[in-house]
């Protein structure tokens, strides 16, 4: 059933090619006290590719996406990004290099409606001074206007015109996510990092985000790394999958060769190491 | 029935982001600007304008600041006395010390010197949060308190702290009996409530409000806290500061510092809850329920026709009012405004509600 979605995605725009690499984990490893997190990991993102990370529980998967957008700072490890060679960074500078991401137990906020959790993902390309602001009119007026704008081609693309005034705090879970990988596309990020976007979501919920991860990717050439734990839609949709376990990398290849792998059946069969 | 929004589709996204886009909101908005700055000053006695009216304005403009701060960017203060005492003081001394100087300047100045301030008790806020922060602003304002009673320099040398403020004084009219200080009052307040307005509809706003509801969110979508909090405490300690300005030239005329107590950090702390964290209307309504029950409360008794001494009905005013305020947390949490909103909506299905 996710193979139709899928076909019916890719057939309706043409795929970006994947292109060189813009992301490179070199030798990550990242502990809290005892826990070791992530030892040493190596792997790499290539521009307009929809890039899996899997594993089982605590694998260390969320904790890869906060290393990457800055939330946590590994304590070994090298990451090029875009070529550059990039150093201890605050979330908010990673943002503005165009890494916007959504996260496992939904951050939205709240008490906003869904309409200005959008426009807050763009809140980084508004200029406008506080004094304009003040006055609102004429620059600030154009510039909310313009930002408007993109913002209702997102509302329109995620089909979500119905509650654009509504405060997401009343959402259902389903339509938070949504909202959420709006508010990240809001931000025309050229690297979008999704974890676990689907979870807990109904089949016919997850279609529909598997056909927008798709279509954001095909029609924006946004390079998506996604953290999935339904492996059918991991098969369907994603160009290379990297596997951890306990914090270590114990497969990374296109999606047949890891599904062949023994160490990530071992793994996910709960074998004994 | 009578607010409908049928047939007013938006065509524009500009008419859609207007500042009231229904069309009764600005009707109304329209008829209240006039009642205030046409009808009031006809009618209204000067007891009303002393008592009632030009302490509520100068209040509903500090809660407007707090909200600011609080409902919007959900960091607590309990300094804002403090902070009004900052304006009030700066204001006195600017106008003591360089008398030439034109009293909005005096005013703007007293507002600056407040964001100054508050941005400096603004920094714990980068580390802390909740009610360890509110415990580092009541430092403030203990601290605030200290300082304007104890250093002379602030006080012009006099012996407890007492000032009295000069004359208002604005391009050469002097803004004097009641109606004229209400005048000059209510166009400082809604010149200021358009402004907080604006800046909680544009970027700025949109910064403080995701601050408040999620700073790591917020953090990696780009916001940077220090400046969304900072800001946040910039704007609302501005505010604030010129209300304080307000409550000593005008309302006051002489005052100590003791009338910027932390009393008045916790009632207004009080008004912007009880009319509704994140709500400009809401600060207003907040103020007048703070401000104006307990007058009519006291009237009470005296309507009812009950004998009843002076005491008896200060004591019977607090404990009525204690409850009300419980009953509206309990009913409404969301504060007045929010019960105004489902007013609206309720409005606009009646007389059909389906
Ligand atoms: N902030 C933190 N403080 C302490 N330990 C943490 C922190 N974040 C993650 N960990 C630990 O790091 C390990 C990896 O956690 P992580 O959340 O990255 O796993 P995951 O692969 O995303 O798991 P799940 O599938 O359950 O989401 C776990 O043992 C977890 O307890
Ligand atoms: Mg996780």
């Amino acid at each position: 059933m996710m193979t139709a979605a899928v076909a019916s995605a890719s057939s309706s725009t043409h795929r970006q090619n994947i292109g060189e690499v813009i992301l490179a984990m070199e030798n990550i490893s990242l502990a809290f006290g005892g826990v070791q997190a992530l030892s040493d990991i190596s792997f790499d993102v290539r521009e307009h590719e929809i890039r899996a990370i899997i594993g089982p529980n605590g694998a260390g998967k969320s904790s890869m996406l906060n290393v990457i957008n800055g939330v946590y700072h590994p304590q070994q490890g090298t990451i090029f990004f875009k070529g550059e060679k990039r150093h201890q960074m605050d979330p908010h500078k990673v943002a503005s290099q165009g890494v916007a991401r959504t996260f496992q137990n939904i951050a939205l906020f709240k008490g906003m409606s869904v309409l200005d959790n959008l426009m807050a993902g763009r809140n980084l390309m508004m200029k406008t001074g506080i004094l304009q602001q003040a006055l609102y009119w004429g620059a600030t007026q154009r510039e909310e206007l313009a930002h408007r704008a993109k913002v209702e081609e997102i509302i329109t693309f995620l089909e979500i015109e119905s509650i654009r005034k509504t405060p997401v705090g009343q959402l259902p879970y389903g339509l938070q996510k949504r909202v959420e990988l709006g508010r990240a596309l809001a931000a025309e990020p050229s690297m979008l990092l999704l974890d676990e976007p689907m979870a807990g979501m109904n089949v016919e919920e997850k279609q529909d985000m598997c056909r927008f991860v798709l279509d954001v990717n095909a029609e924006f050439g946004t390079t998506i790394v996604l953290i999935e734990h339904d492996m059918g839609v991991v098969m369907d949709i994603s160009d290379r999958v990297v596997v951890l376990d306990y914090g270590k990398k114990i497969g990374d290849g296109a999606p047949n060769d890891v599904r062949n792998n023994q160490a990530v059946i071992d793994a996910y069969l709960g074998v004994q190491h | 029935m009578f607010y409908r929004e049928n047939g007013q589709f938006k065509t524009s996204y500009e008419a859609d982001q207007a500042l009231f886009p229904i069309m009764q909101d600005r009707v109304f908005i329209v008829v209240l600007l006039l009642v205030a700055f046409v009808g009031i000053p006809l009618l209204a006695d000067e007891y009303l304008f002393r008592a009632i009216l030009i302490p509520f304005l100068i209040l509903s403009l500090a809660a407007v600041g707090l909200n600011i701060l609080v409902g919007y960017c959900g960091q607590i203060s309990l300094g804002t006395g403090g902070f009004m005492m900052v304006g009030a003081y700066a204001a006195y001394n600017l106008a003591v010390r360089v008398p030439d100087l034109n009293m909005l300047v005096v005013f703007i100045l007293a507002g600056l010197i407040t964001t100054v301030v508050g941005m400096i008790f603004g920094i714990p806020s980068l580390r802390i949060k909740g009610l360890y922060l509110a415990v580092a602003t009541l430092a403030a304002q203990f601290f605030l308190d200290w300082l304007f009673s104890r250093v002379k320099w602030f006080t012009n040398d006099s012996s407890s702290g007492s000032v009295s403020a000069p004359v208002l004084q604005v391009f050469g009219f002097r803004w004097d009996s009641p109606v004229e200080k209400y005048l000059f009052v209510l166009s400082v307040v809604v010149l200021f409530s358009l402004i907080a307005r604006n800046l909680v509809r544009s970027h700025i706003g949109r910064s403080w409000m995701a601050t408040r509801d999620m700073d790591v969110a917020a953090e990696i979508i780009g916001i940077r806290p220090v400046y969304a909090k900072l800001s946040a405490f910039a704007v609302s300690s501005f505010i604030v500061g010129i209300a304080g300005a307000l409550w000593g030239f005008v309302h006051l005329g002489s005052w100590e510092p003791l009338a910027f107590d932390v009393n008045r950090s916790f009632s207004l702390l009080f008004m912007v809850i009880i009319g509704g964290l994140g709500s400009i209307l809401g600060s207003f309504l907040g103020a007048a329920f703070i401000v104006i029950l307990p007058l009519l409360l006291n009237q009470v008794p005296h309507w009812l026709g009950l004998p009843m001494s002076t005491a008896t009905a200060a004591h019977f005013e607090a404990m009525i009012f204690g409850a009300l305020i419980i009953f509206f947390l309990i009913v409404e949490p969301h504060g007045l405004a929010r019960l105004w909103a489902i007013a609206k909506e309720k409005l606009r299905l009646w007389p059909f509600p389906h």
